[in-house]
């Protein structure tokens, strides 16, 4: 996800000289199609994630469009004042990009995994939360939000990811994008995390059960005209996310349904309010933590059986 | 140099102190101590260096400037109202309901390019502007003031490394460095000296000089408009006294946070200001000054030591309070002797 991030972005930032990319020291290997082939549009601001943040605050106050570049926390909660006061409230047009939502650096430990991010990003006024599940949403999110004004957190896969959509004609922030048609249940996911939805989807088909599926790349602003339809439409709501359970996307879906009085049930899946302590890879922690595709299965099944 | 502003240095830095006396009087606001120190370096720039139109806020060739130590907010609003950005009479709602002006400087005013308020930030985003007109080929330049406690923060140094790497010779800090923070002196908060060696051996062209002296502003401002051949960021340190224009303000932390109260505390302060009024300037407040202004008893809270470090005793091993200086006064602060 991160090489059709840089690959993107590259083709954009040929078009527009306005777009910069400054990262915290990060991205070797990565990186390199950029510098090489926008050199005059590439900062290396070291290891200082809050002056890298609040140097791209005032290099959009100037007129650019600023990506800044880092892993797991280090974008965000490291410097989040800078985010909060610096970008969002000025409206700056900076975008905070995160490579290894959740357990993406799985084997690294519990400093390397962003399990609480959308959670704290989310609850910045004036900041949009994106986290594209493949490798399509991801082309698409990084042009929608060079056109998209103020302060966008994008929080990315590492790699591997698949192309699961075929296309999306119509991407905008702030919509969802409905996978398939389904009975009784619908599962909402957003981020990588897809990927076990799409395998918890193969199960239930083999259990006789087609939910509905939509990703949510846009977790705020959030799709609460689909989340509204839904809640009446089905009998279940089911939330994926890799990220805690307390104030994430769950969270988001659940504050658009308080105050309606919906049909369907609420069940959210994430991590339950924990840190890992576990190692390995991040196949290996989803299923740990009780967010791999068995998982999903298995909590739809335990509902609608 | 030229002139920009219809007041002198010395005339908007006296404006500056009187409005910062009654703003913080009026609202019951922190932080007055600050205000004073700051004043000459706001009078200088704002009279004298900075260049802007009033009428044109987003003007593309203005200098930029950001007042990082956002909680001397006065000192900007003071300054900005009395240069035409807006009317002189706004000043008086700092901190009311419904105000512009809020205690920690606000972008929500004409002329403010950055809130600020939490410390550590400004240099930064300064660094940030100074990088974005370099590459785009603009002449205008950076200025951003800091106070002297807020380099505790690691975020100030963080900018020094980048600002020195990226070579912005049109960066130019000046910080605020009246010796003292919050509860007491800096050295004896987290010792900071050899202040201007720290920032040379972090690349900059450091300039030392008495921040309350416009004249050495001035030089210095000047030396760095003429070196064109510069490829460092300048920091200019501009020693200070807390309180400054206030005896009784002066090198007494107590005004970090009090304001001054209807009495004599605001009697004085007044009056000592119309005392070394410069011609040519209305004080909007007490145009005549302050007929039989109350005077201070001996019982009052005057002339008293209140760092914090004066009455902590630990037992931790080492000597922790290590300067002091008569509150009241405008000495600089002596080392406490000490073999440790």
């Amino acid at each position: 996800m991160r090489d059709t991030f840089v690959k993107t972005l590259v083709k954009l930032a040929k078009e527009n000289k306005n777009i910069e990319l400054v990262t915290g020291d990060l991205g070797f290997g990565v990186l390199k199609p950029f510098w090489e082939e926008c050199p005059d549009q590439f900062t290396n601001a070291g290891i200082a994630e809050q002056n890298m943040t609040a140097v791209a605050a005032g290099m959009a106050l100037e007129g650019k469009i600023v990506f800044t570049y880092s892993i797991g926390n280090f974008p965000t909660l490291r410097c989040l004042e800078q985010i909060r006061n610096d970008c969002a409230y000025h409206k700056a047009n900076v975008k905070v990009v995160c490579v290894g939502g959740g357990f993406v650096y799985g084997s690294l430990g519990m400093s390397h995994h962003a399990t609480e991010d959308i959670a704290i990003l989310r609850a910045l006024p004036d900041v949009a939360v994106i986290c594209p599940a493949d490798l399509v949403e991801a082309e698409e999110a990084v042009k929608a939000i060079v056109d998209y004004p103020g302060t966008v957190y994008l929080r990315l896969g590492r790699g591997g990811e698949k192309r699961i959509h075929e296309s999306i004609p119509d991407f905008k922030i702030g919509k969802a994008i409905k996978v398939q048609d389904g009975s009784k249940v619908a599962i909402f996911s957003t981020g990588a995390i897809f990927e076990e939805v799409t395998g918890a989807n193969d199960i239930l088909k083999q259990n006789g059960i087609i939910p509905a599926i939509y990703t949510f790349p846009s977790v705020k602003p959030i799709d609460s005209d689909v989340i509204k339809h839904c809640a009446q439409e089905f009998d279940y709501i089911i939330t994926c996310e890799e990220h805690n359970i307390t104030g994430g996307f769950g969270s988001a879906v659940a504050e658009v349904l308080s105050g309606l009085a919906p049909k369907a049930k609420l069940v959210k899946i994430g991590l339950n309010d924990t840190y890992s302590t576990k190692v390995g890879s991040q196949k290996y922690l989803r299923a740990q933590y009780g967010i791999s595709d068995k998982d999903i299965a298995k909590t739809i099944i335990d509902l609608v059986k | 140099m030229k002139k920009h502003n219809k007041y002198s240095s010395e005339q908007l830095a006296w404006l500056i102190r009187r409005h910062g006396i009654e703003m913080t009087h009026l609202s019951g606001g922190s932080h007055l101590g600050a205000i004073l120190s700051v004043a000459d370096i706001m009078g200088v720039l704002y009279a004298e260096v900075l260049k802007f139109d009033p009428e044109v806020t987003d003007w593309d060739a203005r200098d930029r400037f950001i007042l990082s130590k956002g909680h001397a907010g006065a000192s900007v609003y003071a300054a900005l109202a009395e240069s035409g950005f807006f009317p002189v009479e706004e000043l008086k709602t700092h901190y009311q309901n419904g105000s512009r002006l809020s205690g920690h400087v606000s972008h929500h005013l004409p002329g403010v390019d950055l809130s600020t308020g939490s410390l550590g930030h400004g240099l930064s985003v300064g660094t940030g502007m100074a990088y974005a007109l370099k590459k785009d080929g603009k002449d205008a330049r950076v200025f951003v003031v800091l106070g002297d406690g807020e380099c505790n923060e690691g975020s100030v140094w963080e900018a020094a490394l980048f600002a020195n790497h990226f070579r912005l010779n049109n960066l130019i800090a000046i910080i605020d460095h009246n010796h003292m923070q919050s509860l007491d002196f800096n050295e004896n908060t987290l010792e900071i000296e050899d202040f201007g060696a720290k920032w040379r051996a972090f690349g900059w062209n450091v300039i030392e000089v008495n921040g309350n002296n416009h004249a050495e502003l001035k030089v210095a401002l000047e030396s760095i408009t003429e070196n064109d051949t510069l490829n460092k960021p300048t920091v200019i340190i501009a020693n200070t006294i807390k309180g400054y224009g206030v005896g009784f303000m002066q090198n007494d932390i107590l005004w970090h946070y009090r304001f001054p109260h209807d009495g004599w505390e605001y009697d004085m302060a007044v009056s000592e200001l119309h005392a070394n009024k410069p011609e040519g300037v209305i004080d909007p407040y007490t145009p005549a000054g302050i007929e039989n202004p109350q005077i201070a008893s001996e019982s009052d809270d005057i002339f008293n030591d209140h760092t914090f470090s004066k009455t902590w005793h630990p037992s931790y091993p080492e000597q922790m309070r290590r300067v002091e200086a008569t509150p009241g006064s405008c000495e600089r602060e002596h080392p406490i002797q000490s073999n440790k």
